[in-house]
């Protein structure tokens, strides 16, 4: 699936071939990885990276606040959740760095479109047909440029037109406690469904720990990614997808769920790398954030500015990069809102740059081509 | 939920919605031209392993058995053997240590009961461990074959009400795939006896059935010997080394009353069971037993041929239900069977599942004699009754009258998702988790039709799990939202629209669309 001749010939036909024998004299392949985990569902970046510094914190947030008292302290405005312990390991070891105050373009609150543009690289939703991680491809050393993505089927992100090829085994079991929560939501005007569901789910309640099984699942599909990342003829770019951060109800024991996944896949990621750890970056990244106020049920509703994570041994990290723009209520975008001070995709365009050393105008134009006059961040990667 | 009438057509007659089938103007016109326009034999049906092959099989593995006994067995297998029936004039049909009756786990693990005691370690030449070999060898090549078929046909067809109809009708001729001489044959019976004759008479119908290798086998009347017959008379004279006795068998006889015709406490006798079980006799499967025996009895010829066998024919006048048959041979049980096809019992029994099938569990009586007038006024004819179904407003109730079996909810995911073809293997195992193998519901009754029988806790969780596969595989592709309007036109609740627009992923709104509540039920 990985030898030259067919990756050139499924990469970009007679360009690509005319290149070839210029490749086989680049300078010797260097081992970088790269790995994005996207957040499919709008996870919370202030119940993530909780703004504990800030005065508007403890009252928006309420109960949601509290669990921060026992995170880790990441300066003087923010902390991590308490439930990301080995992150909290790699953010002293500076292999974790966090941006808050985040987003993409898109500034609507749907999943659909949200994701659309995240994927996509795009202003607004459908407007790109590729992915950014694909168009990715073409500017880095074509000797890296062999990305897989864990999953049964190539996300937006990765199609186009550059060779990528998917790998899911058929025994990974899914992570699917949010789906149940939602079947249970769709069926409660129905009393037949209704009995039959619940009936179902205090059976499973009885018979498997829910919590404990889809923290397993992330650490297997970490473990997977770095199997499949590390031998010297594997991928070297990978895509992971994770579900359920669409936290609308029960947010303090759910979110604390998928954190503890989350943290579970990174540090099996961590262990699974061995020494390519040093030339690692994961990226972590959701479409939108969520409301700053908690809702009626526990929960927060689909908002706007949230948090990402650059993550490895290839990071320049041990801080949190952010334009602090406040929780006041003057200071919300739309009056509800963690208000984006940085954007998304200079911040992916910086860390792609800088971890494959390429020019950055030419990564923000490629990956980014709509969104005009705004640089890359820069200094985010050790390189 | 108000369904509208395209929905209900789409839904409720058809096998649900493909996204790239077009919404019918005229509901009522859309299904009756799907009568005319029903494909018998399409391409996936077509390349199906043929008769003659999947019964050579079988008959090899008869013919294999015979010799392993015949090579010597140790004491134990011997003792066993004297517990399997051996059909009479077909010696090795039925060879020693062969299991009657298999049960398919899976497709890929087949185990059958009666495997040895912990200790006996299994000869290289045991019996057992053929018949193993040879139910894995029809499951895999033959069986699967036919249920990737058989779901193949029905994801591509133009014409989804008939394929529903001989969905319906194989379930009511049902065989089981869990005995031995079946598992090959099972889609066969759908292919060769209830497709061709579909928009014929329901006598041509069961007709075809009861002459089916599969329906011969299954119920037993291949090895069923008139006590009076040559081959009856010869036997008594000369009793079997292993003690059983050769005879009558009213499997067959009983169930056609009970089960295909009349329907159960209609007014015949065990008496008219017996009888016809004695005009029946005969009718056997040719060239599945070799040798001398089958030459004798005279059921030699082409493997999964229909035979009558005059030497096992019982002699004599029958009287059935207070009708008097004097005809001679095979035409004796013909004639049985064409007055069971046009009976006003039968006409009741057939008007009342059909009724059950498209306008609920508890069928409307103004539908069930609406059908049955219609079955006793044209003698059975099957395009009569379907228009029947598709001109009585029972059909048509705005609330969901079904819940989907398996198989239902099944094929109408995959046509939601756009399949055309799916791998044999995947479609048995999906339908085993479901918890409806196809052509095996383990009696001649065949699968409930009512929704007791498939809505529990733990079939919906699996429906779930199975949407949630789906999902992963297609999701990326699938706008759910898009394409629930064109499964259910019109017909959405604000419920399922509000799950599918709320859902964190493209997947997950796939996911909850497969089991939503209008895709549970029709």
């Amino acid at each position: 699936m990985y030898d030259r001749r067919s990756f050139l010939i499924h990469s970009a036909g007679a360009a690509a071939l005319a290149l070839a024998p210029r490749m086989a004299f680049a300078k010797a392949e260097t081992d970088r990885r790269f790995v994005f985990i996207i957040q499919r569902g709008a996870a919370d970046g202030l119940g993530t990276i909780g703004a504990v510094g800030d005065p508007a914190f403890a009252g928006a947030r309420g109960q949601l606040a509290e669990d921060f008292a026992a995170g880790k302290r990441l300066d003087a405005t923010f902390a991590l959740h308490p439930a990301m312990t080995s992150l909290a390991g790699m953010y002293d070891a500076k292999e974790a760095l966090f941006a808050h105050a985040i987003a993409s373009p898109y500034r609507d609150r749907s999943h659909f479109d949200g994701q659309n543009v995240l994927e996509s690289g795009g202003l607004g939703a459908y407007q790109v047909k590729d992915g950014w991680m694909n168009r990715m491809l073409g500017v880095i050393p074509s000797g890296e440029a062999k990305a897989i993505a864990i999953s049964a089927t190539i996300p937006l992100a990765m199609r186009g037109p550059h060779e990528v090829t998917s790998y899911a085994p058929s025994a990974l079991p899914q992570a699917s406690d949010d789906l149940l929560t939602r079947v249970a939501a769709l069926y409660q005007g129905d009393s037949q469904l209704h009995g039959l569901w619940s009936e179902a789910m205090d059976t499973r309640q009885l018979t498997s720990d829910l919590v404990d099984v889809s923290v397993k699942n992330a650490a297997a599909t970490g473990q997977l990614a770095a199997r499949l990342l590390t031998p010297a003829n594997g991928a070297r770019i990978a895509m992971i997808e994770t579900g359920g951060w669409d936290t609308h109800a029960g947010q303090r024991s759910r979110l604390a769920t998928q954190l503890k996944g989350l943290d579970a896949m990174l540090a099996s990621l961590k262990t699974g790398m061995g020494p390519v750890w040093n030339d690692t970056m994961i990226l972590v990244a959701t479409e939108f954030g969520r409301t700053v106020a908690v809702n009626g049920t526990g929960g927060t509703d689909h908002g706007t500015g949230s948090a990402a994570m650059l993550v490895g041994g290839a990071v320049k990290g041990g801080r949190v990069v952010a334009d602090w723009p406040g929780l006041g209520q003057a200071a919300l975008f739309e009056g509800r809102d963690l208000k984006p001070t940085l954007g998304l995709d200079q911040f992916v365009a910086g860390a792609v740059a800088g971890h494959y050393q390429v020019e950055p105008g030419k990564v923000m134009a490629t990956l980014f081509p709509e969104t005009k006059g705004a640089a890359p961040v820069s200094g985010l990667s050790r390189a | 939920m108000a369904a509208t009438d395209v929905s209900i057509a789409l839904n409720r007659f058809g096998l649900g919605a493909r996204p790239d089938e077009g919404i019918p103007d005229d509901p009522k016109a859309w299904l009756k031209h799907q009568i005319e326009a029903f494909d018998p034999k399409p391409a996936a049906i077509a390349a199906v392993p043929p008769r003659a092959k999947v019964a050579g099989e079988l008959a090899d593995f008869y013919e294999q058995q015979r010799q392993l006994r015949q090579m010597g067995l140790g004491r134990r297998q011997q003792q066993r053997a004297a517990t399997a029936p051996t059909p009479p004039g077909q010696p090795g049909m039925m060879p020693p240590g062969a299991p009657q009756d298999m049960t398919m786990g899976s497709a890929a693990a087949v185990v059958p009961p009666g495997t040895p005691e912990p200790g006996a370690k299994p000869d290289a030449d045991d019996p057992l461990k053929e018949a193993r070999r040879f139910v894995g060898r029809q499951v895999r090549d033959d069986y699967a074959a036919a249920v990737g078929a058989r779901a193949n046909a029905a994801l591509s067809s133009t014409a989804p009400f008939a394929d529903r109809l001989t969905h319906f009708w194989a379930n009511h001729f049902a065989v089981s795939a869990d005995k031995l001489q079946v598992i090959g044959l099972s889609g066969l019976l759908e292919f060769e006896a209830i497709r061709p004759n579909l928009t014929r008479t329901f006598g041509d119908m069961l007709n075809a059935v009861e002459r089916h290798p599969a329906m011969l086998l299954y119920l037993d009347q291949a090895v069923s010997v008139g006590p009076n017959s040559t081959a009856g008379r010869f036997a008594a004279r000369r009793p079997r080394a292993n003690g059983r006795k050769l005879g009558l068998n009213e499997n067959l006889a009983r169930e056609i009353m009970e089960l295909h015709t009349l329907g159960v406490r209609s007014g015949y006798t065990q008496a008219d069971v017996t009888e016809f079980a004695r005009a029946l006799t005969g009718w056997s499967v040719a060239g599945i037993g070799r040798g001398p025996g089958a030459r004798m009895a005279g059921t030699d010829g082409t493997p999964g041929d229909f035979v009558f066998a005059e030497r096992l024919h019982e002699p004599g006048e029958r009287t059935i239900i207070g009708r008097k048959y004097g005809q001679d041979g095979e035409k004796q049980a013909q004639a049985v069977l064409d007055t069971l096809a046009t009976s006003p019992a039968t006409a009741q029994h057939i008007a009342t599942k059909l009724a059950r099938h498209f306008a609920g569990d508890t069928p409307p009586p103004a539908l069930v004699q609406r059908l049955q007038a219609s079955f006793v006024k044209t003698g059975g004819d099957l395009p009569s009754l379907y228009h029947v179904l598709i001109d009585s407003p029972e059909c048509w109730v705005q609330q969901p009258v079904k819940f989907k079996s398996p198989w239902e909810w099944t094929v109408s995911a995959y046509r939601a998702l756009g399949m055309k073809q799916v791998q044999p293997l995947a479609a048995v195992g999906l339908l085993n988790q479901l918890g409806q193998p196809t052509w095996k519901p383990g009696s001649p009754a065949g699968y409930d039709d009512i929704a007791a029988s498939w809505a529990g806790p733990d079939a919906l969780v699996r429906r779930v799990e199975a949407s949630e596969r789906f999902a992963t595989r297609a999701g990326a592709q699938v706008d759910a939202r898009a394409l629930a309007p064109k499964l259910f036109p019109k017909t959405l609740t604000p419920a399922t629209e509000q799950a599918l627009a709320r859902a964190e992923s493209p997947g997950q709104a796939l996911a909850l669309l497969l089991v939503s509540p209008e895709m549970l039920r029709r």
